[in-house]
């Protein structure tokens, strides 16, 4: 095992056999999670600091349980009594944490590069929950984790991405990380919420017809729809959106009779995922994604927070 | 005072000249050019090995000051422009408060009477504090003494405005500076759009934002008849149209900076360098050997820094709150010799046009010739000394280059401004 | 399997291992008065397989299948922090563990490190009414206040050297041998190759 990185910030630097070891290693957390003690006392004595500048409950929690569940000691740090608030500078709020003599900081952030930004300025491992509209890595394993469970496999899988491509985190990192693991990429989006290069990306086909794309598709990835938005909203209106990119309960016939439905949360139902696919016994692994947050959130902070591999003790 | 440079080799495009000779000058003005001259008194400087051209001139810079003295003051950024070889700048009229009207023009002047080592003149605003909606006082910081007008950093997003400060500007000798950026396209544009965009993750800001911008600016100069310069030019497709433009006959001309010739978005990595965050945005590379192309064959008129200094802990923070903006009076040069005249891109004579001759022809300066009966603003250049880009070198308050640790040959040893050395031997004269 | 020059000496042979087991076996046997309530719970790597042989061995004396598990130890070791991320192996102990005596099985005991991890593993677990422990070699070393109940032998070894099991079924081979600590390793279980099945 040569799993060397010390931060998990941009996951193009992550090789495939590096995502295999964070994805086995999560697979053997699952013993630990399914037992009456759900904790181990593997990082006794670390610190890790869940700096979340915005709002955030499902990764903060999904992270804060890894934490506990290998005994680090954790510390939320952030929501609306954030020190940038009171006019501190990044830079200034990191260095007052380091001084804290912590060990990790796990930072999710409105602006893209904060994650290599505090890496720089801390010194200690950095994992990035999500950075503005640009990675959010730890989402990809979870999402890559809970495709291999239910498929046994990665390569060779088209995955297909629906939904609002240009403002997703998840997709900065999700479709790299498909790629390095060597499956077919198609991402399925109107024009107006697609980045301008996709294949920066990795896409290998892009589309805005789903009928058309949903046969071929081992995997639908569905997007949330950011419904906050409505003056310059990129399409005329949620019901229009539910029409032409909605999962909706008539495409299930076009979908391959094995083909599994994925949706990083929280989702909106009647709008990209209608309650049929979301609840499909069948098809959803919503929450299997869920549980395995857990699970590859604590292999990365097992792998990442270890010392160098120098052989074997007795 | 008599001042005799000795043994340079003197570069002057306007008129033909370049060759090893000597300069006299008397009472800020050149008297003589010509071999083994002699003079009775005064200080006699051996150039031997040197380059002597027209004083450089930078026609678009930001010195801050009034109001955000903590980046940059009129002292310490004209120090810098002396330093990177500059006989003048231009400064751009986005201070606080904007130069707008009479009194601003003069508090600049002013400041530079009495701190400045270099000519500072300075550009007045379009509109009333660049918001695009109302006249500036044109006329009147015309008469005192700001021969053009920019609302740099800005554009004017109004086409009817453009055209009313177009039609204004007309009745002036003077020309109509524009920063070209649509904001319906560009928004909140980080980064070019295209492939650093969707790398990095953050708002594109299209060509398109600029280029629809250069086209209407086009129309309105051929609808008006007012010359129109197109600052900080970076696509290709840009340039096309002000090719196109100076074609038709229209006095149209444009300028670029070193940062869009020589870098380019793929510089900017997933270390998100704010030194790198510059508006217009770096470009592609398609797009910056079609400027450099453009600086080749002429559409290009002038090379300028657009340096917009900023301090440490402004630029030290999320690339997304970052200011816009680098330095570079203190490095144009030192690139321009490498990149374009030492590659053999330009020879000394383009470089002088595109630095010293046009600039002072779209500032509407009275031209500076090695000739007698010119004023004696001067650039010595060594073009051999090799040297590398750091910050402790820099005169300028700010630091923010993009081009720290650089290896350069050939930079600015002597300036001298009327006769006067502003720099000596890569020292500023006090 | 080994780098020949490495290997100091062979302690035990592929007999002597079997031997070893048979009589480990008898012994459990023997301690508990039989096989009720027992089970068999080894460390990965290689402890889990004797723990393998010695329930095969106990179902041959007294016809009876003992819940068997293996064990492994990574999230447990007290050198996580200064050393490294060892690699994880499933642990898998699919019986209740809780009332059960449970003989806790491994290659060599040595610091006794291991079993101080393997004991709080087990007892994060369930509660097993007891925990013994057996072992096919013990090579000496102590730093821990642990003992086994069951020994196949004891080999001196010196601190610069290196036990290890090997065992036909992973390594082609099986025997117990004295090596010389490659340069940059340090003392433990020989690695299993292509990543021991798991």
């Amino acid at each position: 095992m040569a799993f060397n990185h010390k931060h998990l910030i941009d996951i193009t630097e992550y090789s495939a056999d590096d995502i295999m070891t964070i994805l086995e290693t999560a697979k053997n957390f699952k013993q630990v999670n399914e037992r009456r003690i759900k904790k181990v006392p593997t990082l006794k004595g670390f610190t890790v600091v869940n700096m979340f500048n915005e709002p955030s409950t499902r990764t903060r929690s999904s992270f804060e349980i890894a934490e506990k569940r290998l005994s680090a000691d954790s510390l939320n740090f952030g929501g609306s009594s954030t020190a940038t608030v009171k006019g501190e500078s990044l830079v200034d709020t990191v260095k007052t944490l380091c001084s804290y003599k912590i060990d990790c900081i796990v930072v999710r952030d409105r602006w893209a590069g904060v994650p290599r930004k505090i890496a720089d300025v801390s010194g200690v491992s950095v994992i990035d929950a999500g950075d503005g509209k640009h990675q959010h890595p730890t989402q990809a394993l979870l999402d890559l984790y809970s495709i291999w469970e239910e498929k046994g496999d990665l390569a060779g899988l088209h995955v297909g991405v629906v939904g609002d491509i240009a403002h997703s985190r998840v997709c900065g990192s999700l479709i790299p990380a498909l790629k390095i693991m060597g499956c077919e990429v198609t991402v399925v989006a109107p024009p107006t919420l697609l980045p301008a290069r996709p294949d920066i990306l990795g896409a290998d086909h892009v589309t805005s017809n789903l009928d058309e794309a949903l046969p071929e598709l081992d995997v639908v990835y569905m997007l949330r729809i950011q419904r906050e938005r409505f003056e310059g909203a990129p399409y005329p209106n949620l019901r229009e959106y539910n029409l032409l990119y909605g999962l909706t309960e008539q495409r299930d016939k076009l979908l391959k009779p094995d083909a599994c439905v994925c949706h990083p949360g929280p989702i909106n139902r009647g709008v990209e995922l209608d309650s049929f696919m979301a609840d499909h016994p069948k098809r959803s692994i919503i929450l299997d994604q869920v549980y395995a947050g857990v699970l590859v959130r604590m292999a990365a902070l097992y792998l990442l927070l270890g010392g160098s591999n120098d052989g074997i003790d007795a | 005072m008599a001042l005799m440079l000795k043994n340079a080799r003197l570069i002057d495009p306007q008129i033909g000249l370049d060759e090893v000779a000597d300069i006299l000058i008397r009472d800020g003005k050149i008297v003589e050019v010509g071999h083994n001259l002699t003079m009775e008194k005064g200080i006699e400087r051996d150039l031997s090995g040197k380059i002597v051209t027209p004083g450089l001139v930078d026609m678009h810079v930001h010195f801050r000051d009034p109001g955000q003295e903590q980046k940059e003051d009129i002292a310490s950024g004209s120090r810098a422009a002396a330093h990177g070889g500059f006989t003048a700048v231009c400064t751009m009229p986005n201070t606080d408060p904007v130069v707008d009207d009479a009194v601003a023009v003069e508090y600049v002047k002013a400041r530079a009477a009495a701190v400045g080592k270099c000519r500072v003149i300075p550009s007045g605003a379009c509109s009333k504090n660049l918001k695009g909606e109302v006249l500036a006082d044109m006329g009147d910081m015309y008469a005192h003494g700001a021969p053009v007008f920019t609302d740099d950093g800005h554009g004017i997003q109004d086409a009817g405005m453009m055209r009313r400060v177009m039609d204004y500007a007309r009745q002036f000798d003077t020309a109509i500076m524009v920063h070209c950026q649509d904001d319906s396209l560009v928004a909140d544009g980080q980064v070019n759009e295209g492939v650093a965009s969707t790398r990095l993750g953050m708002v594109g800001w299209p060509a398109e934002g600029e280029e629809l911008e250069i086209a209407r600016d086009i129309a309105l100069c051929r609808l008006t008849g007012c010359p129109l310069h197109i600052q900080h030019i970076t696509t290709k497709r840009g340039l096309d149209l002000v090719a196109a433009a100076k074609a038709e006959g229209l006095p149209v001309t444009c300028e670029v900076t070193p940062h869009h010739m020589f870098l380019t978005e793929d510089a900017i990595t997933a270390e998100y360098q704010t030194s790198l965050k510059v508006n217009p945005p770096l470009r592609t590379a398609e797009d910056a050997a079609a400027l450099v192309e453009g600086l080749k064959n002429g559409v290009i008129d002038a090379i300028v820094t657009d340096h917009a200094p900023h301090t440490d802990w402004e630029k030290d923070r999320e690339f997304e709150l970052a200011p816009f903006g680098m330095t570079g009076l203190e490095t144009s040069l030192g690139l321009v010799l490498t990149h374009l005249v030492r590659a053999g891109v330009i020879d000394y004579g383009r470089m002088v046009e595109a630095m010293a001759v046009a600039p002072r022809a779209i500032l509407r300066q009275e031209p500076v010739k090695i000739e007698a009966g010119s004023t004696a603003d001067l650039t010595v250049i060594d073009p051999e000394a090799v040297w590398t880009v750091e910050v402790e070198d820099f005169c300028s308050k700010a630091n923010n280059s993009g081009f720290i640790g650089a290896e350069l040959v050939g930079r600015a040893t002597d300036v001298y401004v009327g006769g006067w050395a502003t720099m000596e031997d890569g020292a500023i004269v006090e | 399997m080994n780098d020949a020059s490495l290997v100091k000496s062979v302690c035990m042979d592929a007999d002597e291992i079997e031997r070893s087991v048979t009589r480990i076996a008898h012994q459990i046997l023997e301690a508990n008065k039989g096989a009720e309530n027992l089970a068999l719970v080894g460390i990965v790597t290689r402890g889990d397989l004797l723990a393998k042989m010695l329930a095969h061995k106990i179902q041959e004396i007294e016809g009876v299948d003992v819940p068997l598990g293996k064990l492994d130890i990574s999230f447990y070791r007290d050198d996580f922090a200064t050393h490294f991320a060892p690699e994880v192996h499933s642990t898998d102990i699919s019986f209740d563990i809780d009332g059960k005596t449970v003989v806790l099985v491994d290659d060599v005991l040595y610091t006794g490190r291991t079993i101080r991890a393997a004991l709080d593993a087990l007892m994060d677990i369930g509660r097993p009414a007891a925990v013994q422990l057996a072992v096919l070699v013990d090579r000496g070393h102590r730093e821990l206040p642990i003992r086994a109940d069951f020994v196949g032998k004891n080999v001196p070894s010196a601190s610069d050297e290196n036990v290890r099991l090997f065992l036909e079924e992973v390594d082609g081979i099986s025997a117990v041998e004295i090596l010389e600590i490659e340069p940059g390793k340090r003392a433990g279980s020989a690695p299993i190759k292509n990543n021991g099945g798991e």
